[in-house]
């Protein structure tokens, strides 16, 4: 059985001019010791796909439809209190920016320490032990002397391995990592990913990955899911979405990254951009701007439908 | 004209001061202390190229072009347009006018209290390249046109646009004092990749055909093998290889740039498991002695800590590397 497992989950925003639907039947589901990647454009609801899990959704967001079952219990309907004891103990969150995730007025050590012991009964010894491990294993040089360091005194890569490390230190089942390295340099950035990749496969945790970059999904991701206007395009392995994309939005995707091993004269783009919540296109929300579209994609919305390795939502696999 | 010099940097260093105020200074007897941002580039911009700058954070790219087009003064060295000093010509609007740039953040770098009609005419207005108004309306109007907006959305607010769109809007305004030399400050690094996709697509086309020369500056290795003709890799406020993009791109000769090329994901490589590099950026307040990049360094030895490492020619490439220049680098 899954570890999560997300069934037609649909979120909400009401708005005087009407409720905008931000995700609309997302389904899909990551086993324990997997990394599942997120992809899609700015406004795709990767973030909040995220968010809504963890019960932290921005007002007037709300869930209006499906469920999301962990370890076999639904948490979409807990109250406030029962969820943020799962949050933090059983699922760990890693956001973007590290200097807004962690509080400048605490040491990280007590910030460490003290996530610890709200999730277990620890001595302050031990908490303290445990803190000074944790900031080993994720590579901060020095680290019990640098326990009583404030965040401002650590750079931009490092405070982010301390993020990590307070998201790992209640050893939760299932991390949800949101652009964990989107705002640092390429170095910083691959020592960030390794370590990420290490700590699934020794303690058998799940990832939910969630970013814009297809290279870091590339090399870090089991299977990988693509998101546009609110609903997943494909959902499949990571080597067969990308070399060998079923839906022609991933398929487009792909082909407008630039690459490191051959230079094109011409990159491939797809013309328009993705549609405002409040105009989404009846039918397949790709169809305005899909190369390959034909009548059935103007007015009938297409599910998930199996397209070689990978599942597409896209009726050019609806016969075979 | 086939080989004319646009932009020349000769030996420019720029320094920061960064020294407490007077005061705590003389109370606690200390010296004063200079951030060297930039120190002794040297580059040459052919016209209608483009040299495209890469390098992490804090390198010193974006100083080097708030230089370029003189919004900084060089602490040491010159820069050179069309063979005439910046320096100099910084009274020459006739100059000012030929030279734009465009910003990495397309949400700040717009008045949001302004139709795109004004900002697009602020340039026109400024330099008086027309004053009647149906004729800068009519500029306004071809401006939009060849970045892909139409004429009406001219009378919409930067907060109606995407980010994309925005991105074209500055494309617009920075063509519209009908530059020969953009300057390129990570114009794409806000954007998703399907739009990135289609500004890198447009600025190529405008080169083409309006024989724009650029500096294009980026993190982005991908980003800047698609555009650039010529490169050099920054580190630490030095320029430690430069050469034609594709030789530095088929065979990389500094320790840094192969580092750099390693640390990007792929997406040819799936699944490959990547070496990290150890270590992070050193402050610029107080570089490492000898070559800057001797911790991060696999390639370091006793010389690499002590002496500073001169531009050497590897074929079309200078690279500033002990291990290169004495061939251990193989």
């Amino acid at each position: 059985m899954a570890l999560l497992d997300v069934q037609d989950l649909t979120v909400e925003f009401p708005t005087r001019r009407g409720t905008l639907r931000a995700l609309d039947q997302v389904s899909f589901s990551i086993d324990s010791g997997e990394i599942l990647g997120v992809v899609g454009e700015s406004g795709a609801g990767k973030s909040l796909t995220g968010a809504a899990i963890v019960g932290l959704l921005e007002r007037p967001g709300r869930i209006a439809g499906g469920e999301i079952k962990f370890d076999g219990k639904r948490i979409d309907n807990l109250a406030p209190e029962p969820l943020r004891r799962i949050r933090g103990r059983r699922i760990g969150m890693i956001f973007q920016d590290p200097l807004t995730t962690l509080n400048p007025l605490y040491t990280i050590g007590r910030q460490l320490t003290e996530t610890m012991q709200t999730h277990a009964r620890l001595s302050d010894a031990e908490a303290r032990r445990k803190a000074i491990g944790w900031l080993d294993r994720v590579g901060i040089p020095a680290a019990a002397q640098r326990i009583g360091a404030y965040p401002h005194e650590f750079s931009g890569g490092q405070r982010q391995r301390v993020v990590i490390a307070l998201a790992l230190c209640a050893e939760p089942a299932l991390v949800i990592a949101d652009e964990p390295t989107t705002a640092l340099d390429v170095s910083i950035q691959a020592q960030i990913i390794t370590l990420l990749k290490d700590l699934t496969r020794d303690h058998g945790t799940a990832v939910m990955l969630v970013t814009h970059d297809m290279g870091v999904i590339a090399e870090t991701a089991d299977r990988v899911a693509v998101m546009y206007a609110g609903r997943i395009a494909e959902i499949g392995p990571v080597a067969a979405v990308i070399r060998h994309p079923a839906h022609p939005y991933t398929h487009g995707l792909m082909a407008s990254i630039p690459s490191l091993e051959h230079r094109v004269s011409r990159l491939h783009q797809i013309d328009g951009a993705m549609p405002r919540l409040d105009a989404i296109p009846s039918g397949c929300r790709f169809h305005p701007r899909c190369p390959r579209a034909f009548e059935r994609c103007t007015n009938e919305p297409p599910e998930l439908i199996p397209a070689g390795a990978t599942s597409a939502a896209c009726w050019l696999h609806a016969h075979g | 004209m086939a080989d004319a010099k646009t932009l020349q940097a000769v030996g420019v260093s720029h320094f920061f001061d960064v020294s407490r105020p007077f005061l705590q200074r003389v109370l606690a007897r200390e010296s004063r202390r200079s951030l060297r941002a930039v120190d002794d580039v040297s580059f040459t911009i052919t016209q209608g190229t483009t040299f495209a700058l890469v390098g992490e954070s804090g390198c010193g790219k974006s100083t080097i072009a708030r230089l370029a087009v003189g919004l900084y003064r060089p602490s040491n060295g010159d820069i050179l347009f069309e063979n005439q000093a910046l320096s100099s010509a910084r009274a020459q609007p006739a100059m000012r006018r030929r030279m734009n740039m465009i910003f990495q953040d397309p949400y700040a770098s717009l008045n949001p209290r302004w139709r795109v009609t004004d900002i697009v005419a602020e340039p026109i207005r400024a330099f008086r390249l027309a004053t009647r108004p149906n004729e800068v309306q009519g500029r306004v109007g071809s401006l939009l046109a060849q970045v892909g907006l139409t004429v009406r959305d001219g009378d919409k607010y930067p907060h109606e646009f995407s980010g994309g769109q925005r991105q074209r809007i500055s494309i617009a305004r920075a063509l519209a004092s009908e530059p020969d030399f953009l300057v390129c400050d990570e114009p794409t690094s806000a954007l998703d990749v399907s739009v990135q996709a289609q500004i890198l697509n447009l600025m190529r086309d405008l080169q083409q055909r309006l024989g724009l020369t650029y500096l294009f500056i980026s993190h982005n290795l991908a980003v800047v093998r698609h555009m650039a003709d010529r490169l050099g890799v920054m580190y630490l406020g030095r320029i430690v290889e430069q050469g034609p993009a594709e030789a530095i791109f088929q065979r990389p000769r500094h320790p840094y740039t192969r580092l750099l090329l390693d640390a990007i994901p792929d997406l040819e490589q799936v699944g490959r498991a990547r070496t990290p590099v150890g270590g992070e950026l050193p402050s610029p307040i107080a570089p490492p002695s000898g070559c800057a990049f001797h911790p991060r360094c696999p390639l370091a030895l006793d010389r690499c800590r002590v002496e500073k490492p001169l531009h050497v020619m590897d074929g079309d490439v200078q690279v500033a590397c002990h291990a290169v220049e004495e061939g251990r680098d193989d």
